[in-house]
């Protein structure tokens, strides 16, 4: 694995920038599918932290430290301090607490790596606070050598959790499609780029991946029946299923926080209308009656409202309307484009796509207030949508003609870019959590 | 011919999907612990598959306007112009007269934008030549709108003069 770092000037909106830069090698993908993130900004107070390397994780096919201090520093919450001092500590007993406040730090994680005779790893890790001279959490894992990145992100969620508070998501999966040619690949990777594998491969377009609540399916509109058509495909399995194939144009699915319906867009009875079908694609029911087009469902948290995009004002704006159907309620006024709405996990914001002169910029609307806030100044963003614990959203945008991804903390302090050397990256969508292992 | 050319293909993705040569099925053995990876088949194989191949030779003589299959509409717009009522009415008369033919129009949008909205705007365009050809006496069971909205340009450049080309709709018949 190559990685180098790069510096720049502070970013226009002048906060201290700092642009890391890692070129990544991905470990399952042939030669030249390498990932770069950039960096940009960060948050206000950031926890000054140290990971110390973990002792023996030299002879590892993979440093756990180096993936656990990636994850944290592209969150944009904290200030990685040197930890390479000798001896390095490996247990709480052997750290020196005067020398790390002496640099500044507030937290210090430690550990070991230690081959087992079957062939597997166990890697002890403690997150120690220096200040108060405390463990504030231990975990031994026992892990094959392709686990190693798996625990490296859990050990940076363990971290992030204990020392911000909110729940960390680098744990988790992003599902993006990828554009090369002619050729078009859903694929699933880590939160941090690394491992995307594809699920499905087609010489006509995908859009629209959305997954289940519990991470196990993601519904997708493929076009290779040539006309969208929506499916829902099991990522243990790599089975799929029609759920939508009605006469018309079939897209736009969105799943219910229960996981048994899904909300589409069909065409069947005309113009682009919202639709609640069961996760089986059966018992489809009508949600929104209107003569403009309807899409882009999204379901609320609790399940009691779908946000949509509806150009029945003579313009696209963002409207929610009761699940169980009503009055829609419009919510977005400014601007005359306001597209792909999605709420945050806790439901007391949605992120969407507003049009400025030519500038397409994600934006989130605070639900109570309805303040409106751009948050990006990339112009021509698409598809955002939230991270499971609510502070970054994922977004597709442009870099030189070129579909790259890229999140924005959601308060628009920390930007960070990702793409793939080769082809078009687009569609992202962030996974949900997956469920605590301990 | 065309079997040649599907098995060709599947090698070719077989062989992407993998980085080897060895391999000539389709992704779906790719890995023995990972799940299978669905491989989306070309739609040509499996609707030509007991078929009679029996495209009307006048859809595509270049001398008769049902050879015309594209409708091209303005910036924001859903009319059908003037000038492409002729093809519009060509068609509705043909496949009034052919009962058994069946037709796809496939509506596009610009690239600008949300590409579910997209969607739905392309689909406005395919709606409209539906519309139109319903009127002149096509029946709802010959006729299927859809839409591809900005998945697939007929020009890619980001400029006015390549956008038009995008917001169009074409007709496709079944078989083709």
């Amino acid at each position: 694995m190559r990685s180098f770092f790069t510096r720049v000037a502070p970013d226009r909106r002048g906060f201290t920038a700092v642009l890391l830069v890692l070129l990544l090698a991905l470990a399952l993908r042939p030669a030249g599918a390498a990932l770069t993130i950039e960096i940009v900004g960060s948050g206000a107070n950031q926890i000054p932290i140290a990971i110390a390397p973990f002792a023996g994780e030299d002879r590892l096919p993979q440093k756990v430290t180096e993936v656990v201090s990636a994850d944290l520093q592209r969150s944009g919450l904290f200030r990685l301090v040197n930890a390479n001092v000798i001896p390095t500590p490996a247990e709480p007993a052997e750290v020196n607490f005067a020398d790390w406040r002496g640099r500044g730090v507030e937290a210090l994680a430690i550990g070991s790596a230690t081959p087992l005779a079957d062939g597997r790893y166990e890697v002890r890790f403690r997150l120690v606070d220096v200040v108060k001279q405390t463990v504030l959490a231990g975990y031994t894992y026992t892990v094959g050598a392709n686990q190693l990145r798996a625990i490296a992100h859990k050990i940076a969620d363990v971290i992030y959790e204990k020392l911000t508070g909110d729940r960390g998501v680098f744990g988790t999966k992003i599902a993006y499609v990828v554009k090369q040619g002619k050729r078009y690949e859903l694929q699933v990777a880590d939160a941090d780029g690394f491992g995307s594998q594809a699920i499905l491969v087609s010489n006509e377009p995908i859009i629209s991946p959305a997954w289940s609540p519990d991470g196990s399916r993601l519904a997708y509109v493929s076009f290779e029946k040539r006309k969208p058509i929506v499916y829902v495909q099991y990522l243990g399995t790599g089975t799929r299923q029609v759920v939508s194939n009605f006469k018309g144009s079939n897209s736009a699915p969105a799943w219910s926080p229960d996981g048994r319906r899904l909300a589409v867009v069909l065409t069947k009875d005309g113009i682009s209308q919202i639709y609640l079908i069961s996760a089986d694609g059966s018992n489809p029911v009508r949600l929104t009656s209107s003569a403009s087009i309807d899409t882009e469902p999204y379901f609320s948290p609790d399940g009691q409202y779908v946000l949509f995009t509806s150009d029945r004002g003579g313009s696209p704006q963002i409207y929610r309307v009761p699940v169980g159907g009503g009055t829609p309620e419009r919510l977005t006024f400014e601007g005359s484009y306001n597209v792909s709405p999605r709420y945050s996990p806790d439901g007391r914001s949605f992120t969407f796509i507003q049009r400025n002169g030519g500038q397409f910029n994600v934006a989130v609307q605070d639900a109570a207030s309805r303040q409106a806030t751009v948050l990006t100044d990339t112009g021509l963003d698409e598809s955002p949508s939230f991270a499971p614990n609510g502070k970054l959203i994922l977004y597709a945008t442009e870099v030189r003609g070129r579909g790259v991804l890229a999140a924005v903390s959601s308060d628009g302090r920390v930007k960070q870019r990702l793409s793939t050397q080769q082809g078009d990256v687009r569609e992202p969508a962030w996974g949900p959590f997956t469920k605590r292992s301990q | 011919m065309k079997k040649l050319v599907l098995v060709g293909m599947m090698v070719l993705l077989a062989s992407c999907a993998k980085g080897t040569k060895e391999e000539t099925k389709a992704g779906v053995e790719d890995k023995s612990s990972a799940p299978a990876v669905p491989v989306t088949k070309p739609l040509e194989g499996e609707d030509t598959a007991g078929k009679p191949a029996a495209i009307d030779p006048r859809l595509r003589d270049p001398n008769n306007i049902l050879s015309k299959r594209t409708i091209y509409f303005d910036f924001d717009s859903y009319v059908i112009k003037e000038e492409f009522k002729p093809v519009i009415q060509a068609h509705s008369k043909y496949l009034s007269e052919n009962k058994a033919a069946r037709t796809t129009v496939q509506g596009n949008a610009d690239e600008r934008g949300s590409r579910e909205y997209n969607l739905s705007l392309g689909q406005k365009r395919a709606e409209a030549v539906k519309k139109a050809m319903q009127v002149l006496g096509v029946e709802e069971v010959q006729i299927e709108a859809v839409s591809f909205g900005e998945e697939k340009p007929a020009c890619t450049d980001a400029n006015e003069a390549c956008w038009t080309k995008n917001r169009r709709s074409d007709l496709v018949y079944q078989g083709e």
